[in-house]
């Protein structure tokens, strides 16, 4: 299966099979706007089954987001269809208002002004916990 | 602005300090009656709980401070829809400290973060409770003398008590320190309590059965299976006599054994073990008052609110 090369954007590649759908659905590409690609279990010789997603026409993408759904992907910002870039990703300490808190007895479920803020807990297992109720995060 | 959200908000180092407080204050009431004078403690009670309201109160009054009080969510801004933050920072101008509980979990932590005074957490829902967990600790501190080296039981509802969470992170601070955990399937500790354990390598068992273990432990920590944190009645009724305390059972336990509880209780400790040389619950309400005293001087202290504390006596 062939997808055209991307003239100025991102490729998010390395993700972890499974991956890309939450991704996506994280970093709020299902903007009708964007142009996107996902490439989900293709062939990897790193990992065996990877996914991909490339995105057309933007440079930015919050990078904690990726880290947080996968620290070990890699991102190649794409200008004038050239790799200008590759960003290292890495978990971030902190998530504000990218996931929702899941606990009804959570205050932040109620009052809703308050930030979501999820913070890692523990980085040997990727491990996020709401900062009020301290609930842990779904991947 | 120092608050007190949860138990680990404070260090080993500051706990000592609290308890050697707490145990001036018993020693030497008097000279603790007027340190508090023209001061004022809010307490901010949107969830009913008389006992750690009142302990509260009274602590505040024993250092000579007034109280100003708000005792149910209906009868507050909050049933007008006002936001916990809003809350925060309009009683932070009329109070020098503010204790709250509250049923959501992290209400606490959003109050302190907007109040001007420090604040106190009372409860926020099934999450945390600290001045809980300071009773307990000065509780085992009079009784055993110590905090290391103990075996340490925790029975009933293991999943919803707060108060279970918060004392097993204070108690896994301290050295060999073992935990017993009784309860049925259905309220076993939450995952991210036991991590605490597991992480730091500290000994634990889990068990469905109390006299099993009985006999090894020093400290027996009871706990209610509370009917306001099930979803429904149902399991409440099917679990809530899983694990009753009686004197038959007291026979198989240690001669030094410390019973405690949490309280209220319903009948998860028979009351003719309140007899029983061995039944430290009601102290451990008394040493409440005492910790929250001493807690309340602290941060009043280090808010600038009061200019000195008094000397300690030597013990």
């Amino acid at each position: 299966m062939n997808v055209d090369s991307i003239q100025n954007g991102i490729v998010i590649d390395h993700l972890k099979a499974g991956y890309g759908m939450r991704l996506y659905e994280l970093l709020g590409l299902s903007d009708p706007e964007l142009t996107v690609a996902i490439m989900k279990n293709v062939t990897s010789h790193k990992l065996g089954r990877k996914d991909i997603i490339k995105i057309d026409g933007i440079t930015d993408v919050d990078l904690d987001v990726i880290g947080f759904v996968d620290p070990d992907a890699t991102v190649n910002i794409i200008r004038d269809g050239r790799l200008i870039e590759k960003k290292s990703i890495e978990a971030p300490e902190r998530l504000t208002n990218v996931l929702r808190c899941k606990n009804p007895r959570c205050i932040s479920t109620t009052e809703q002004e308050l930030p979501q803020i999820f913070v890692l807990s523990d980085r040997k297992t990727k491990t996020y916990r709401c900062l009020y109720c301290e609930t842990r995060a779904e991947k | 602005m120092r608050s007190v959200i949860d138990i680990l908000d404070l260090s080993t180092e500051e706990l000592s300090e609290l308890i050697k407080t707490a145990e001036d204050i018993i020693a030497n009431p008097e000279k603790y009656q007027e340190v508090c004078r023209h001061k004022k403690l809010a307490t901010l009670f949107f969830e009913p709980s008389t006992r750690t309201r009142l302990s509260f109160e009274a602590a505040m009054y024993e250092l000579g401070g007034n109280v100003l009080s708000v005792s149910s969510a209906g009868s507050s801004s909050a049933a007008k829809g006002e936001s916990v933050a809003d809350t925060a920072k309009t009683v932070s101008c009329y109070a020098d400290i503010i204790a709250m509980r509250h049923p959501k979990e992290g209400a606490a932590y959003v109050a302190a973060q907007n109040a001007g005074v420090p604040v106190i957490n009372a409860g926020d829902g099934g999450h945390l409770h600290p001045t809980q967990t300071l009773a307990d600790l000065l509780t085992i501190w009079r009784e055993k003398g110590r905090f290391t080296g103990l075996t340490i039981g925790l029975c009933g509802d293991l999943k919803f008590g707060r108060t279970v969470h918060s004392l097993i992170a204070a108690m896994s601070r301290y050295e060999g320190n073992r935990f017993v955990l009784i309860s049925p399937e259905e309220l076993k500790v939450p995952s991210y309590v036991k991590n605490i354990l597991k992480e730091q390598n500290i000994p634990y068992e889990q068990t469905e059965d109390l006299m099993s273990v009985i006999g090894d432990l020093d400290i027996l920590y009871m706990t209610r299976v509370q009917r306001e944190r099930f979803f429904n009645e149902e399991d409440y009724l099917r679990l809530k006599d899983s694990y009753i305390l009686t004197p038959e059972k007291m026979n198989e336990a240690k001669a030094d054994l410390a019973v405690m509880h949490p309280l209220p209780r319903v009948n998860e400790i028979s009351v003719a073990i309140d007899k029983d040389p061995r039944a430290c619950y009601f102290k451990q309400v008394l040493n409440g008052k005492y910790m929250r005293m001493a807690l309340i001087l602290k941060l009043l202290y280090e808010a600038g609110t009061l200019k000195e504390l008094p000397e300690r006596s030597r013990a």
